[in-house]
């Protein structure tokens, strides 16, 4: 028999869990839902556009009471549970109904906190926070014409901005000076205030309410000072309280509110509670963010699989109110060590702080242009060491560069036709409309719906602004640290921790031990595991063809009709008529339809048939060439100039550094691709200042630049080091290369790395650690002693990787 | 409809799959981790990318191309993707892979 699992709360948090169980075990339980409210479960944190009547209550259902019945689910909505019987597992609702369980979920949420003075119960005071609130507000609005909010925070100034435009006039009354004072400094507390007066909101602060009047309706509100406001309707939005009196009735340990440990279990364990009722580690949460990080958790131990842990959520917060951007996260107060860097352009209404300490952030806030929200709450989850950032941080993330966007780095001010996803063709609306109509909540919806940013990716920054507009501070940003792909719950760091610690020296070892929830993983994970694997064993690994994408099977780049394109390596850039005669031969003889240069200083024959591609390949080897890796997460290429060989600049020979570099480098496999440059001057003919590794010379010496990138996001390196003889540089470039090996995540570049790592890290491995430097130098040479061979040139046709991908003869 | 031989299951390699040039156009056949071979047509109904060429993972294979993900069991793209591959019968008998199908018939 299936055991009973049973539910108290139809809210966000309750439903969001049941889905995520779904999803890992459909089968476990006969699930029972007892709701409050007489309706499917719905996103209450549109209840704000609701309001502003900018949306209807059927854009906001999440799941219809049909979705219930589909999935065998009981729901008794409008049907409060009223207490828990723990020694005889049932709990029983007002009506009489009751059920039993074997494991039970309190997600109760909260409810708004009513301030008890006299009149708090009058006819025409209410909350906001459900949908017989907005109703009732709605009906009041059609009927009266002054309403009063009690609060101004973000609760409040939603409900009054509602309200203001359904025609009531709205005065808010706020007992601090400050306007959301737990979000925003004074400055951005008074700039708010400001573009709110000229919307025709009044306020009355700090001001104190004594008491509600009326006889059979509210009629005003009296103020500590003795004044009186008129009213027709008064909204009480100064806070929430954790729903915990059922848990206490049963005798639960709470403190705020219902105390969980990291797994989202009570002190009863038979027991789960997530969302806005529960305390975890002295956090009560009241955002939506958090709560679905611990229903992903709560999810994976009620499906039995029991290894995920809550470690509290960081939160950011946006205002939903139509035309004010505010956007704040973390601690903005300062205190010990705290350093400032504000901007302000008060005659456009910007103004933006970022608190940081130790060279973290710690705390961020925009008024007016928020765009860059996103960029700071990730620098902050990450712990970014921002040092080397410190002069663009109040710029923002869009510095320029960024291919593909039309230069626009602000969603909220492009028009709804705007092309979002260059890749994809995706505009704003069609993003937003999907955003609204499938209740996304993460970018990784928004990819799976709609495609933007699922290619290149450069888009991102646009969509997650998409996202924190639209669905404001319900958007549950990308965890900090994401789980490798949906086969797992453990990140790449994890992944590949474990392979050393635990000796795993075989994907489906990985994948036993790390209790993978897919038999064989999937097309991100495999390639992911089976590069860690080769990294952290250097020939002892046996690469496994069928984790690799089929670029890295055929040595060659699939295109878009299914042939291939191949590129010969050719030594720094340098060639000669032999090579040159060989691949005109080879283009000829299998009817290559183009050949052509490429960035990197190669020549790409496109468009080889599959099965040629041996033969091209042994054509080629003939004439002393060898692959080319154009096609692999691997060493690309080392560009050049012509150096002090020719160049009447020159100071050093850049072409031979290069080709040096590129002879100790070639056919490493790396996290992603690995592009370099050795320019003879600083002229800089070889662009290297956007390579992965950039050498440039100098009269002196060698400069060496790290994790420059000149695709979809132009960044330039960063100086790592100055160094004199070519032998540092190539221990250097080795080191550097190693290390990248080493840390990276899986199609990271260097760029994106060293942003998570910081610049810092990496001098302190290569350049002040000597000792350690070299290690990591010895640890590249040895895994190039397994890895330095040519793939073709064992005899293409009999290489297993080919025998197990050439085409079948047809049958007679 | 007559079951065709195509090749022995040890030509296709686990998680892999091989290709077979037919009239009905190019197959794609696919061996599971468990032995359980399935055929399709050799194109993803997306941009027609060469299925065969994808990684195998459980029944389902990635395009190589934009990464849509099809059910070999029934040529269905992944959720929410949508879009159909021509899928095959498909049998091993006594370590010979067969297949038939009405396209297949058709083309002959």
């Amino acid at each position: 028999m299936k055991q009973k699992l049973v539910v108290i709360g139809n809210g966000m948090a309750g439903i969001k869990t049941v889905e995520e169980l779904l999803e890992r075990n459909p089968d476990l339980y006969d699930i029972t839902v007892f709701g409050d409210e007489p309706h499917g479960n719905y996103n209450r944190i549109m209840l704000s556009p609701v309001l502003s009547g900018e949306k209807s209550m059927a854009d906001i259902m999440i799941n219809e009471q049909s979705w219930y019945a589909e999935h065998g689910i009981t729901l008794h909505a409008g049907s409060p549970v009223t207490s828990i019987d723990r020694p005889h597992r049932t709990v029983t609702a007002e009506d009489g109904t009751s059920a039993a369980y074997d494991r039970l979920l309190i997600a109760t949420g909260s409810s708004p906190f009513i301030i008890p003075v006299p009149g708090h119960d009058l006819p025409g005071v209410v909350a906001f926070r459900n949908i017989a609130d907005v109703d009732a507000m709605a009906a009041a609005a059609a009927e009266y014409s002054r309403a009063v909010v009690i609060g101004g925070g973000l609760l409040g100034l939603e409900a009054a901005a509602g309200l203001l435009r359904r025609g009531m006039t709205v005065t808010v009354i706020h007992l601090m000076d400050c306007l959301m004072e737990r979000q925003l400094d004074p400055v951005a507390s008074a700039l708010l205030k400001r573009s709110l007066e000229e919307r025709s909101l009044t306020f009355e602060m700090p001001a104190e309410t004594k008491a509600i009047l009326g006889s059979d309706r509210v009629r005003a509100v009296a103020l500590g000072d003795g004044a009186e406001i008129a009213a027709d309707l008064v909204v009480m939005a100064v806070g929430i309280r954790p729903n915990i009196g059922l848990a206490e009735d049963a005798g639960l340990h709470c403190g705020r509110g219902i105390v969980v440990n990291d797994t989202m279990q009570s002190y009863d364990p038979r027991i789960y509670a997530v969302g806005e009722c529960v305390q975890h580690r002295g956090q009560t949460y009241g955002l939506v963010a958090p709560l679905f990080d611990q229903a992903k958790v709560c999810a994976n131990h009620l499906a039995e699989i029991g290894y995920a842990r809550y470690g509290g959520s960081l939160t950011s917060t946006k205002l939903k109110v139509t035309g004010i951007d505010v956007f704040s996260a973390g601690d903005f107060s300062g205190g010990e060590g705290a350093e400032e860097i504000i901007f302000q352009d008060a005659a456009q209404g910007i103004y933006r702080k970022v608190v940081i300490n130790d060279n973290q952030v710690q705390g961020a806030l925009a008024y007016g242009d928020t765009s860059d929200g996103a960029w700071y709450f990730q620098l902050m989850r990450d712990g970014t060491d921002v040092s080397a950032l410190r002069e663009k941080l109040m710029f923002g993330h869009g510095g320029g560069g960024e291919a593909g966007l039309g230069g626009e780095t602000g969603a909220a001010a492009l028009p709804g036709d705007a092309e979002i996803c260059g890749c994809n063709g995706v505009c704003k609306d069609t993003i937003t409309a999907a955003i609204t109509a499938k209740n996304l909540f993460t970018l990784d919806d928004v990819r799976a719906h709609t495609k933007a940013s699922s290619s290149c990716g450069s888009c991102t920054g646009l969509v997650e602004q998409l996202l924190a507009s639209t669905v404001g501070s319900g958007y549950a940003e990308t965890p900090s640290v994401r789980p490798l792909c949906k086969c797992t719950q453990f990140s790449h760091d994890d992944v590949r921790r474990t392979i050393i610690e635990q000796n795993l020296k075989t994907i489906p070892d990985v994948m036993r031990f790390m209790e993978w929830e897919t038999g064989d993983g999937c097309a991100k994970c495999r390639p992911a595991i089976n590069y860690y694997l080769l990294c952290a064993w250097p020939g002892d690994y046996v690469d496994d063809a069928q984790s690799r994408f089929i670029n890295e099977r055929a040595h060659a780049n699939i295109q878009k009709d299914g042939t291939y394109s191949v590129v010969p390596r050719m030594w720094g850039g340098m060639t000669n008529p032999k090579e040159l005669r060989a691949i005109a031969d080879v283009a000829e003889r299998f009817d290559i339809p183009a050949v052509k240069m490429t960035g990197g200083q190669r020549i790409d024959l496109l468009g080889v048939k599959k099965e040629d591609l041996p033969a091209v390949w042994r054509d080629l080897n003939a004439a002393g060439m060898v692959s080319g890796h154009a096609y692999g997460k691997a060493l690309r290429t080392v560009k050049t100039c012509v150096g002090s060989e020719w160049c009447r600049f020159g100071v050093q020979d850049s072409t031979a550094m290069g080709i040096d570099l590129e002879k100790m480098a070639c056919a490493s496999w790396t996290p992603h691709k690995f592009k370099m440059a050795v320019s003879g001057c600083p002229r800089n003919c070889a662009e290297a200042t956007i390579k992965d590794f950039g050498v440039v010379a100098v009269e002196s010496g060698w400069e060496l630049h790290v994790g420059g990138n000149g695709g979809i996001r132009v960044r330039t390196t960063d100086l790592l080091a100055k160094v004199t003889t070519e032998a540092e540089v190539k221990e250097y470039a080795g080191a550097f290369l190693q290390l990248y090996r080493e840390e990276a995540h899986y199609l990271e570049r260097t760029a994106p790395w060293i942003e998570r790592v910081g610049l810092g890290h990496v001098k302190q491995r290569i350049n002040e650690d000597a000792a350690g430097r070299r290690a990591l130098f010895d640890r590249f040479l040895l895994s190039q002693e397994f890895a330095q061979t040519d793939p073709w040139a064992q005899g293409a046709d009999d290489t297993p990787e080919w025998t197990g991908i050439r085409p079948l003869a047809a049958a007679e | 409809m007559e079951w065709q031989r195509i090749c022995d299951l040890e030509d296709i390699p686990r998680l892999g799959a091989r290709t077979i040039c037919l009239a009905a156009g190019p197959i794609a056949l696919f061996r599971t981790r468990d032995d359980r071979v399935f055929a399709l047509l050799d194109k993803c109904p997306h941009k027609a990318g060469p299925l065969s060429q994808g990684i195998v993972h459980g029944t389902r294979v990635t395009c190589p191309l934009h990464d849509m993900v099809i059910e070999l069991e029934t040529g269905l793209a992944i959720a929410p993707d949508d879009g159909q591959a021509t899928t095959f019968e498909a049998r091993v008998i006594s370590g010979n892979v067969e297949i038939r199908g009405a396209a297949l018939e058709a083309a002959q």
